[in-house]
Parts: C-alpha cells; sequence; structure tokens
C-alpha cells in the first residue's frame, strides 16, 4: 500500500513539478523571442552578451518569432505567459497591441534618451508605428539571384520575378501574402501609390492572386527567412525573396554567386513588445534589459553584425565597420541613398487589419 | 449429487454465500491491486490522451465568443433576418455600438473579428478598424448634454447618481473602495434609464477590473452619453430622484432639440461592410454558443441562409487533401510493403549474424533525428541534389531536364517510405520469423514451383504481419506532418499540415479541432472495417 | 547386395558426398542403392547424416559430389518440385491458412489436375487413413496424431512412387506411435511404394523397415533387414547402437576357423566368433546379446570358457529379469533371462559362472 501511495504522491509531483520548476527557473533568467540565424547573432553580440556581463542575468533565446502571435495568443488562452520579450515586425505588433497581447509603453518615460539628447520618442520619430511597439531596426525584404544564372542580364527590377521568360528556373517566395502580393499588384500595371487601396477590394486581391498564378508552379514556397539564401547557393533556385541582411551574410561573408536587387525593396521595422500580464518583477526586469538594449550605442552596435539600419536617427552616425570583414556597413543598409531609390514602405496598419484576411486567402490559394 | 447442486438457485460456498459474490470478493483484492498497479499510466493517459481528445471535440462545436462579446447584438439581432435585404435597424447599431466599446477597450473585438473571419474574410478588418474608431461614436451627444449642464458627463456626478447608495456611502467613508468595491447599479435609476445605466455599470465596472482606477477619475465614454440620449428620447418624462434630479430633467427637456446621430451612417463611415447584410447574417448565424459551422467547413461547405451549402469551387480544399491524405498514405503502405517484405524476409531467414547485422541497419533510421533524416532527403532530392546528379551523369535525363523530385507529391511518398520503412519491417519480421522453413519445403515436395510454394503457402502465413505493419503504417502516415511539411511543397502536404496551420498560424482551433475529429473518425472506420474484413485477431506485432 | 549398383535399383547413391562449409564431410563416400518397393530405414544418431541424405534425395541439398539416381535417371540437376517425391516432415508441415481437404488438394492443383478429380483422389487419399470426416477442418483444430495421418495423405495424394519420412512420428506419444507405424508399413505395402523413412528410435526402425542402413559418422556402418543387423552386426559400432549388448574388451589370442580365442584384460580367456579382426595380438571388442548369456552350466558346451561373476543387482520387469553382474572389472554386464516358472532368480551377492555359445559373442572391431 505504501508502494502505491508513493506512486501517486510521485505522479502529482511530477505534475505540480512541471509549473513549480519553470517559476524557479525565472528567478534570474529571462527568455527572449526573436528570429534564430544570424539576426539573433547580432542581438547575442550586441545586446545580450553585454548585458548579462553587466547583471549577471541569463538570457534563454527562444527562436518562435515568425509564430510570435499564435504563441501568444495561445499563451494568453492558457494564462501562462512564459516569455519575457518577443521581437515581432511592426505589423504584428499592431495586432498584437489591438488584441492587449502586448504592453502599451510610455517611450519617454521608459527608455534611454537619445544620445544627442533628444527624446526617446523623438529619437525614434516615425518608427514608433505602435503604442506597443519598440523600435529596433529597420529592414527590408528584397531579391536575390543567381549571378550564374541569370546570363549577361542580370535582373534590375522587382518584375523580373514574374518574367520566367528571360529567368527560367524556380523562385523562392515567402510562405505568406506579405511583399508577393504587393509586387504582384505592382508587376501588374498598378501604381505604387494605389497598391494598398487596391489590395482593400476583392477585386484587387483577386488581381494579386491571379498575377501569382502566373508563376505558382515555379515556386518553391519557403517559411523560414534563411532558406532563400540556402537555395539560392545550391542552386536550387534562380532568384528568391528575403531580408536584405541574410543576403548580405550570402554575398559579404560566405561570398556565394549571388547577386541582390534595391528595387521596390519592401521596408519594414522590426522591434521589440513587451507581453501583456508579465509579473511586476519579471517586467521590472525586462524594461531594464529594454532601457539598455535600445539606447544610442546598443542599436549602432548591432549593425556591425547585420546590415539592418537602428532605428534611432542618434544611432545612425555611429554605424561603423563590420565586426568582422570590417567593411563599412553603411552602404549596405537598406536606408542608404544609393539603395534607397525606389522603395515601398510597407503599410503596417494594412496588414495589421488584412492579415487576417489575406493569410486565409492566401493559404486556400496555396492548397488549390 | 452435493446439495448445492440440487437446488436450481446460485451456487453457494461453504459459508452460505452465493459462490459467485465469494468469488469476486476473493478476486477483488487481486484486481484492486493491478488497479493500483495501472493507476499512473491510466492517470497519465487521462490527462495527456483522454482530457485533450475530449477538448478537441468540445472545440470543434463550441461557439460562445459571439455571444460573450457581443451579448447585446445578439440579442437585437433576433428581430433581423437576412431576407429584409438590408442591414438591421437603429436599434441593432445602438447595441452594437455599446458592445464594440466595451470590447474594444476591453481588446476583444479583434478575437471576435479573427473568429467570424474564418466564416466570411473580410470581418477581421472590420472589427480591427471598428474597435480603433468606435469610442467616437456618440461624442455628438456628450458634447450637447455637456452644453445642458457639465454635470451630465461628468464621471463623479454620473457614479453618484447610478451608484447603489450602500456602494456610495462605502466609497465615501473609504476612497480605496472606489477600486476594489464592484460597482453596483442602483435600481430606481435602472428602471428609470435602463440603457444608461447599464453603459455606465460597463464603464465603472471597466475602470474598476481592468484599468484598476477610480470611476470617477476615468476619462467617460461616450457610449453612456449615448445611452443617455436613448432613453431620454424614448422616455421624456424619465425623472430620477438626488442631486441631478434637475439635471435630467433638463436633458430630458433638451433632447427632443438635440442633433440626431445616424448609428448606421456613423458605422459606414467607419467601414461600408456594416451596411452589408452578408455580415450582420453571419453574426446572427454564429450568435449561438453551439454550432456546427466548423465541421461544415472542415467538408467543405459553409452555412449560407439557405442551410449548408457548397463552397465555391476555389476554395474547396479540406476534401481533396482527406482524399490526398488517403490515396498518398495507400501508397506509402504499398511502398512499404513492396521495399520491406524483401528485407524482413532476409531478416527472418539469415544466419543470427548476419540478421542482427541487418536489423541494426533497419534500425538505424531510429537513432537520426526526424529532422536530420528529413532534410538529408532534401540534399538528396532536390535538382542540384545526389540522385539527380547521379541520374545525370548516366544520362538518363538531361541536365535540362532534371527530375522533380521534392517539394511534391514524389517527395512526401519517398522519404515518408523511408521514415515508416522499419514500421513495416519489424512487424512483418516477427511474423515471418515464426513461419518454419519447412513449409516452402513440403510445397515444393508437393510439386510447387517457388512462385507458387511461396504466393499459396508462404505469403498467406505472412499476411497478419502485412496486416499489422500496414495498419501501423497507414495511420501513422496520414496524421504525418513534418516530413510532408519540409519535402511536400503545396502538392504533397497532408490534411495534418492544415490542421498543424490552424492551430499555430491561423489560430482557427476549431476548425483544426473538426478536421481532427474527421481525421479521427476516419481512421476508427478503417480500423472497424479492417477488424471486419481481415480481423483484428489476425494482427501480430509478434511471436 | 548392400553396396553398388544393380539393374533393378530405383534410388542409387553413388559415391555421394557433402560438406556444407568446405572443412568437414558430413556425408562420406555413401553409396545405396534400393529397388522399387521397398522400405529402408537409414537410423543413426543425430548428427550422423542421414537426414542430409534425404534431402539430398528430395531435392533440398545438393550432393558436393557424387550423383543421386532416381529409376536410373541422375537427378542432381533437378529441382525438388520436379522430382515427384512424395515427403512428410517431422512437424507434420500441413499449410494452417487451409483445411485438411484444401491441404491435400495442393499438390494436385499445382499439378494442373481438374477439380473433379481431385475432389476424388482427395477423399481416396483421406480414406487410406481414415480421416474422411475431417477434410473441412483447419490442422490446428486436429490431434497431433491426426495430423500426422493428414501429413501422409498429402505426401500420398498425387501417388508419387518414393516417398520420404523424415522422423514423422518422433513427435507422438509411445502407443500412439506404435499403431501410426502399423499403418505406415501396411499402406506403403498396400500401395506398392518406395519409402525412404529417417528415425533415430531404432525400435522403429526393426519393426518397419525391410532393410535399416546404420548411419554413423557420415556413413552407412551396415546395411541389412532387421534380424541380420540384430544378431549379425558387422562392426562395433552397429552392435552397440542396435539392442542391449555387452562389449568386452581385450586382445585377439587364437584363430581357428569359425571361432577364436580372446583373452580379456585382467586375463581371462574367452571364446568368441571372429567377424571383423585384425591379426593374431590385436585389440578386439567382444560382444555378446544379454538374452544369449548363460549361467545354468549344464547349458554350456563342455569344452566352452567360463567367466567368474558377481551379481550386483537383480529387476523384476515382468516378462523378463534383468541381473546386472560384475565380470572382468566391468560392472555394466547385463543378462536378460525369461520370466519362466523354472528360471532361477539370482540374488545379489551370488557368485556365479556365466558362458556362452561361441556364435553368438562376437569378436568386432576394436
Amino acid at each position: 500500500m505504501k508502494t502505491t501511495t508513493t506512486l501517486l504522491a510521485t505522479t502529482a509531483m511530477t505534475l505540480a513539478g512541471t509549473s513549480a520548476f519553470a517559476d524557479a527557473h525565472m528567478a534570474d533568467s529571462m527568455t527572449i523571442v526573436s528570429w534564430g540565424g544570424a539576426y539573433s547573432a547580432s542581438q547575442q553580440g550586441a545586446y545580450h552578451d553585454p548585458y548579462m556581463a553587466n547583471t549577471g542575468i541569463t538570457i534563454i533565446n527562444d527562436e518562435s518569432s515568425s509564430e510570435a502571435v499564435a504563441k501568444l495568443r495561445a499563451m494568453n488562452e492558457a494564462g501562462n505567459v512564459t516569455w519575457d520579450l518577443v521581437d515581432v515586425e511592426a505589423a504584428d505588433a499592431i495586432r498584437l497591441c489591438d488584441e492587449g497581447l502586448a504592453l502599451e509603453i510610455d517611450h519617454d518615460e521608459m527608455l534611454a534618451a537619445g544620445a544627442d539628447g533628444s527624446t526617446a520618442s523623438d529619437d525614434f520619430g516615425d518608427s514608433i508605428i505602435s503604442d506597443c511597439f519598440i523600435p529596433q531596426i529597420v529592414f527590408s525584404t528584397t531579391v536575390g539571384y543567381r549571378t550564374d544564372m541569370v546570363g549577361d542580364t542580370p535582373p534590375t527590377e522587382i518584375c523580373a520575378i514574374f518574367d520566367t521568360d528571360t529567368y527560367p528556373g524556380k523562385r523562392a517566395l515567402a510562405k505568406k501574402p506579405l511583399a508577393n502580393v504587393e509586387w504582384a499588384l505592382l508587376c501588374d500595371g498598378v501604381a505604387k501609390a494605389d497598391i494598398y487601396e487596391v489590395l482593400a477590394t476583392e477585386e484587387g486581391q483577386a488581381q494579386a492572386f491571379a498575377k501569382l498564378d502566373t508563376i505558382k508552379d515555379d515556386v518553391i514556397w519557403w517559411s523560414a527567412g534563411a532558406e532563400t539564401p540556402q537555395l539560392l547557393a545550391d542552386g536550387e533556385v534562380v532568384m528568391g525573396s528575403t531580408f536584405n541582411g541574410r543576403l548580405f551574410s550570402a554575398i559579404a561573408e560566405q561570398d556565394q554567386p549571388i547577386g541582390m536587387l534595391w528595387d521596390a525593396q519592401m521596408l519594414d521595422y522590426d522591434g521589440w513588445i513587451v507581453p501583456a500580464g508579465l509579473s511586476d518583477d519579471r517586467l521590472a526586469r525586462v524594461m531594464d534589459y529594454l532601457t539598455f538594449a535600445t539606447d544610442t550605442q546598443r542599436l549602432a552596435d548591432q549593425a556591425k553584425y547585420i546590415s539592418y539600419g537602428p532605428a534611432r536617427a542618434s544611432s545612425a552616425p555611429l554605424v561603423g565597420d563590420h565586426g568582422e570583414l570590417g567593411i563599412p556597413m553603411a552602404e549596405h543598409m537598406p536606408t542608404d541613398p544609393a539603395n534607397s531609390k525606389n522603395v515601398f514602405v510597407t503599410q503596417y496598419e494594412f496588414w495589421a487589419d488584412y492579415r487576417d484576411d489575406l493569410d486565409a486567402k492566401f493559404q486556400a490559394w496555396l492548397a488549390q | 449429487m452435493t446439495e448445492t447442486s440440487q437446488h436450481s438457485g446460485p451456487v453457494l460456498a461453504a459459508d452460505g454465500r452465493p459462490l459467485k459474490a465469494s468469488l469476486a470478493r476473493a478476486l477483488r483484492r487481486e484486481k484492486l491491486r493491478a488497479m493500483l498497479l495501472i493507476a499512473p499510466l491510466l492517470v497519465f493517459i487521462l490527462i495527456t490522451f483522454v482530457v485533450p481528445i475530449g477538448q478537441m471535440l468540445f472545440r470543434s462545436v463550441e461557439n460562445q465568443i459571439v455571444s460573450d462579446v457581443l451579448p447585446r447584438t445578439s440579442e437585437a439581432l433576433e428581430e433581423w433576418s437576412y431576407n429584409d435585404g438590408a442591414a438591421p435597424g437603429e436599434a441593432v447599431f445602438f447595441a452594437l455600438t455599446q458592445d464594440m466599446v466595451v470590447a474594444a477597450e476591453r481588446k476583444e473585438h479583434t478575437r471576435l473579428g479573427s473568429r467570424l473571419n474564418y466564416e466570411e474574410s473580410g470581418i477581421s478588418s472590420l472589427f480591427r478598424k471598428s474597435g480603433r474608431k468606435v469610442d467616437e461614436i456618440g461624442e455628438g451627444y456628450a458634447d450637447q448634454f455637456e452644453a445642458v449642464n457639465p454635470m451630465l458627463v461628468d464621471p463623479a456626478a454620473l457614479t453618484q447618481l447610478f451608484a447603489t447608495s450602500a456602494w456610495s456611502e462605502a466609497v465615501a467613508s473609504d476612497a480605496e473602495l472606489a477600486v476594489t468595491r464592484t460597482f453596483k447599479v442602483n435600481k430606481d435609476v435602472a428602471e428609470a434609464l435602463p440603457r444608461a445605466s447599464d453603459a455606465f455599470r460597463e464603464f465603472a465596472v471597466f475602470n474598476q477590473s481592468v484599468d484598476e482606477k477610480d470611476p470617477r477619475k476615468a476619462k467617460l465614454w461616450n457610449s453612456v452619453s449615448l445611452a443617455l440620449f436613448e432613453d431620454l428620447r424614448q422616455n421624456p418624462a424619465a425623472t430620477v430622484d438626488g442631486p441631478a434630479s434637475a439635471a435630467i430633467a433638463a436633458a430630458a427637456a433638451a433632447v427632443p432639440a438635440f442633433d440626431v446621430e445616424d448609428l448606421a451612417q456613423s458605422f459606414a463611415k467607419i467601414d461600408k461592410d456594416w451596411l452589408d447584410p452578408e455580415v450582420w447574417t453571419v453574426i446572427k448565424r454564429y450568435s449561438p454558443e453551439f454550432t456546427n459551422g466548423y465541421f461544415l467547413n472542415a467538408i467543405d461547405m459553409e452555412k449560407t441562409v439557405d442551410g449548408p451549402a457548397w463552397r465555391d469551387e476555389d476554395q474547396q480544399i479540406y476534401l481533396k487533401l482527406f482524399w490526398r491524405t488517403m490515396l498518398m498514405s495507400m501508397t506509402i503502405t504499398i511502398s512499404c510493403i513492396l521495399l520491406g517484405y524483401p528485407v524482413a524476409w532476409l531478416l527472418a531467414n539469415l544466419p543470427t549474424r548476419q540478421a542482427n547485422l541487418l536489423m541494426i541497419l533497419v534500425l538505424l533510421p531510429f537513432w537520426t533525428s526526424l529532422l536530420v533524416r528529413t532534410s538529408a532527403w532534401k540534399v538528396l532530392l532536390q535538382q542540384q541534389g545526389v540522385i539527380n546528379d547521379i541520374v545525370v551523369w548516366l544520362g538518363l535525363v538531361s541536365d535540362e531536364n532534371r527530375l522533380q523530385l521534392i517539394n511534391n507529391a514524389t517527395g512526401t511518398i519517398i522519404a515518408m517510405t523511408h521514415i515508416l520503412l522499419p514500421f513495416m519491417i519489424l512487424p512483418l519480421f516477427s511474423v515471418l520469423k515464426t513461419i518454419p522453413p519447412t513449409y516452402l519445403r513440403a510445397a515444393k515436395s508437393l510439386g510447387a514451383t517457388n512462385w507458387t510454394a511461396f504466393w499459396r503457402v508462404y505469403f498467406p502465413q505472412s499476411v497478419p504481419g502485412i496486416g499489422a505493419g500496414s495498419i501501423l503504417v497507414f495511420i501513422m502516415s496520414i496524421g504525418y506532418y513534418i516530413t510532408p511539411e519540409i519535402v511536400g511543397g503545396t502538392k504533397g502536404v497532408f490534411i495534418s499540415n492544415r490542421i498543424a496551420y490552424h492551430i499555430s498560424s491561423s489560430l482557427n482551433w476549431g476548425l483544426a479541432a473538426a478536421l481532427g475529429a474527421i481525421l479521427l473518425a476516419v481512421v476508427m472506420l478503417l480500423y472497424w472495417a479492417y477488424d471486419r474484413i481481415v480481423g483484428i485477431d489476425n494482427v501480430k506485432l509478434g511471436g | 547386395m548392400a553396396d553398388g549398383t544393380s539393374n533393378n535399383a530405383f534410388v542409387e547413391f553413388e559415391r555421394v558426398q557433402k560438406s556444407y562449409d568446405g572443412e568437414k564431410l558430413v556425408v562420406k563416400d555413401l553409396n545405396l542403392s534400393m529397388p522399387k518397393g521397398e522400405f529402408l530405414t537409414m537410423l543413426g544418431p543425430s548428427g550422423s547424416g542421414k537426414t542430409t541424405c534425404l534431402m539430398m534425395l528430395a531435392g533440398f541439398e545438393t550432393a558436393t559430389h557424387g550423383e543421386i539416381k532416381l529409376d536410373g535417371v541422375s537427378i542432381n540437376h533437378i529441382p525438388p518440385h520436379k522430382r515427384g517425391i512424395g515427403m512428410v516432415f517431422q512437424n507434420y508441415a500441413l499449410f494452417p491458412h487451409m483445411t485438411v481437404a484444401e491441404n491435400l488438394s495442393f499438390p494436385l492443383e499445382v499439378r494442373k489436375i481438374g477439380k473433379a478429380e481431385r475432389e476424388q483422389k482427395v477423399m481416396r487419399a483421406l480414406g487410406m487413413v481414415q480421416m474422411q470426416d475431417f477434410a473441412n477442418r483447419r490442422p490446428t483444430q486436429l490431434s497431433g496424431g491426426q495430423q500426422q495421418r493428414i501429413a501422409l495423405a498429402r505426401a500420398l495424394v498425387f501417388e508419387p512412387e518414393l516417398v520420404l519420412m523424415d522422423e514423422p512420428l518422433g513427435a507422438l506419444d509411445k502407443q500412439l506411435r506404435e499403431t501410426l507405424q502399423f499403418e505406415i508399413t501396411n499402406l506403403a505395402h498396400q500401395l506398392g511404394i518406395t519409402v525412404v523413412y529417417v528415425t533415430h528410435d531404432q525400435t522403429e526402425a526393426l519393426t518397419m523397415s525391410d532393410r535399416v542402413a546404420v548411419f554413423d559418422d557420415g556413413r552407412i556402418q551396415q546395411l541389412a533387414p532387421p534380424d541380420e543387423l540384430y544378431e549379425a552386426p558387422q562392426n562395433s559400432f552397429v552392435a552397440q547402437f542396435i539392442g542391449e549388448n555387452n562389449t568386452l574388451e581385450g586382445t585377439l589370442k587364437e584363430v581357428k576357423g569359425n571361432s577364436c580365442i580372446v583373452q580379456l584384460d585382467n586375463g581371462d580367456i574367452i571364446d568368441a566368433m571372429p567377424v571383423n579382426v585384425g591379426a593374431v595380438g590385436e585389440r578386439t571388442k567382444v560382444s555378446i546379446r544379454p538374452e544369449r548369456v548363460e549361467f545354468d552350466k549344464t547349458r554350456l558346451k563342455a569344452d566352452a570358457h567360463t567367466l567368474k561373476a558377481e551379481v550386483l543387482e537383480f529387476i523384476y520387469m515382468g516378462d523378463i529379469f534383468r541381473t546386472r553382474l560384475r565380470v572382468a572389472g566391468s560392472e555394466d554386464f547385463v543378462i536378460k533371462s525369461r520370466n519362466a516358472p523354472d528360471q532361477t532368480r539370482l540374488t545379489p551377492g551370488q557368485q556365479i559362472e556365466i558362458g556362452w555359445m561361441t556364435e553368438d559373442c562376437r569378436a568386432l572391431d576394436a
């Protein structure tokens, strides 16, 4: 009988222990969610390592940013938020804020002022696209191509994606509507200024999908940013969309036969949100980290590791050379004047509102 | 002949009790001990298996969100019907305003929008936009009331008006209680001004519970003014006692002269879809707490005003996916049989040493992570991959026409056959091992050729192994997810990939649950059919 | 008559050798010839090569060297299913997924015999083993004896001229075995088929066979009818293996015609018949059947040599008495005497003298 009691007690303890352990575990650590790969590495180098050295707090990396909205919704539903800080795209930040899943922030009160003396909100400027959003970087979604597979006429403009006659072969595109539908409309003759207006209508959406239909059989759909550089390196695709930082890594750091387009790059912000519902001590710890990690110097430091532009105006002059290669980073930023001749600024508001709709349609279209 | 057997009644034990009861008593202790032994497993299964499946089945029909978030609207909508041909009237828009203000403040409207977007694409953006602007509706009334008497839009005065005297007294003695003691509405006032007191209660309780603020110091919602206007317009004779009685009387007198806001137009200004009866019929249709909508959705149907109907051709995906899942799982199972049988035969017939070595080779894939194996297939199968290189080198295909072996159904079938092969080989092997080689000799001695001996004598005896392996492989494969996701592209994915998508990306858990429930039902149906045709007793996993 | 070929030979082994591993011969230089209609048993301890011989004949093993002939034709390269040899296996090997009738019908089906004829032949074969009522049962629903009858019927149903049986009765209890031994021999003789029967049970071999081939160490030690085998073993292995035997070791002293004198190791002298001995002075083993030993001096020749013996044990076995003696230093010398009214019952400790007729005591190879 004694054995049985022990068995039952063990079972109960195992069940209870999981949460007890999690609590104890959190006492001196926090879980930061990001995109993984080269991007997480840049954050590790610029923010995490110095912060951990200063404070002794352990930072646990979680690479779930691509599923952040879904997972936060699920955590909220379960009443157990295990993340302390989440790196998301601007549109996702708006969505999370709308849904009450992200904490609203008083940027001036909670973040460090700029190194040039400007207030945080002035320093970040337009990049504060939501009350919950703490901007970090400016990045762009753009297209890379195999220099040895495009003959003598390398593509110069975005519609090369749809030009299977001139550039036969597979293309890698994101398994989500973002960027794809905009480019589709742009290459279907819609004026750049009208695109989001058109996309807000049923007909406009149908038009975008019809354009995508023309290359559907030539597309390999990716879901992680690292896939396109890999597919390009393997020669599996002739061109593919991905983030400019990933292409920089493949071209400059790995010396792959890859070229990139800056034409119609989809400019977007990426930054932090703090999940709603953190306990006071966890919140205090996260805010301490945030103040440190988003100051002028730290944001400038991140650009040593990856070619994304710092979101603070005051950080721009501090951007220096690549940490290992020693090449100046400024000219690889999406915001560099040479690169931003034809920029396509993502409309976060539109995507915050229409992401659900277009996602559903896009997935149905994919499955057809 | 014993005495007991002469009675026709129950056989009795030596102590006169019925023998059956005695036996049961004797066995009970043993049974109890056995039960306690398996109790941990039972509890484990209950918690990790039965409860989640039960929850899943429940989720596939559960639909409380509409009536939770829009209680007034769903009630008001009962009067309205799609056949009216137009959006509902002002009463419904009034209810919608009240519901939306609360929902937007509580940030529940986006979730409802996402939910209804599963049914009618476009509702998510509609709700998100509206949530952002709904607080402006009624602003005109607030201004006009303020002009009549500032007291009418002063939260402190209104708190005094709408609260019960007990609540007011308690708060007067301890200001802390203004936050912690839940706001209660004065019944007399509620009778005179039902909408306004309801709106104010929502306002007060929201400030107390969510913002943890004293409602007397919070910024008043315009919806309260809207409700007050509606009350006074419908009942100009409404009077209240206390300090506010004069102000209310003055307001009642002023209301007929107020500029009236057309609520429908206000909503239409936010998004013209609010005038679309299609949107309203979706809200009305999903107002009940339970729905078969997810299941209809899962079989490519939708609820319409005329009852369930097939979706548009270009939106039908699930039946096709179910069918594809079945077909591809069948193909995978057959490939596993074809490839696994010879291996199992060798395993069963080789001398022990070689058989052990071969067994290690068969089990080797188990020691590698599934993700690694699947990714390895990517390297092998892609167009610039090893297999294509070899085929091109051999000159079987030209360099321009490299085989498309991945990101399609072929890729899924190849990779999954490899991954599931051990699940075919092992049960098959354990059955083949028990078939003595004498049967084959006997058949040959009776005049059968090698093939006849195999086909008529050996093979029928191995059918239980094939059955066990096939059930295992088939059921595992129709639920498979990772491998098709990685190598299947868009044409080689299974229904489980859609389920995963709805679980983790679109968060349409209800649809995912319905799809999962259908999959479960299909598996059970197949299992039942197998039992009827082959007999589950004939399935052998071992000697 | 044992070796070589003859014109009426039906089954022939000619200088057949078999090795599995290329290092050791399991069958060494086998020569055997049997006429049509003979019931021949291969008897021997396990590992003696008898089953290998049977399998070579059936075609499941190939001879490493030599030739096997059936009805004058070499069958070395004919696959088993074309040899037309019926076979009964040790564990019956009835196909478990078929009914009894289907099992029997199987060899007829593969021979493409019409349905009506098939059914008739199946029922006839079942009739031969008195199993007509079990046609629709599954093998697992039958007892061991019934299964063996079916296996026999299946081996006979396609009317082969040669039937091989590999220890078919090994798994049955004694009584059933005896009944079936009788049935099998009867059936074989009735149908006039040739049977090669493998067993390690000598009683079975002796009671059933026309001739018995005793195997040891990959060779046929002796091939003879049962009575000859028992009474006139050609070497000490056969003498030991068949029936009970007393063996005494000694040196050959003198040979004169059909008798010889052997001096045992303790110096005693005995009479024996030289069967398989070398020159005078070489070692020999003499073998005497227990029932041929006499302890009543009046029944021996006057000039016969006798040996002194001490009774160690007396066992009453019903039909016979079995008495164990100490003779010439050996303690397992046994004599058997018939339980007759006038028979002497020896008592332990008693000192007696034993002797035998010279022709009953065979001097064999050492």
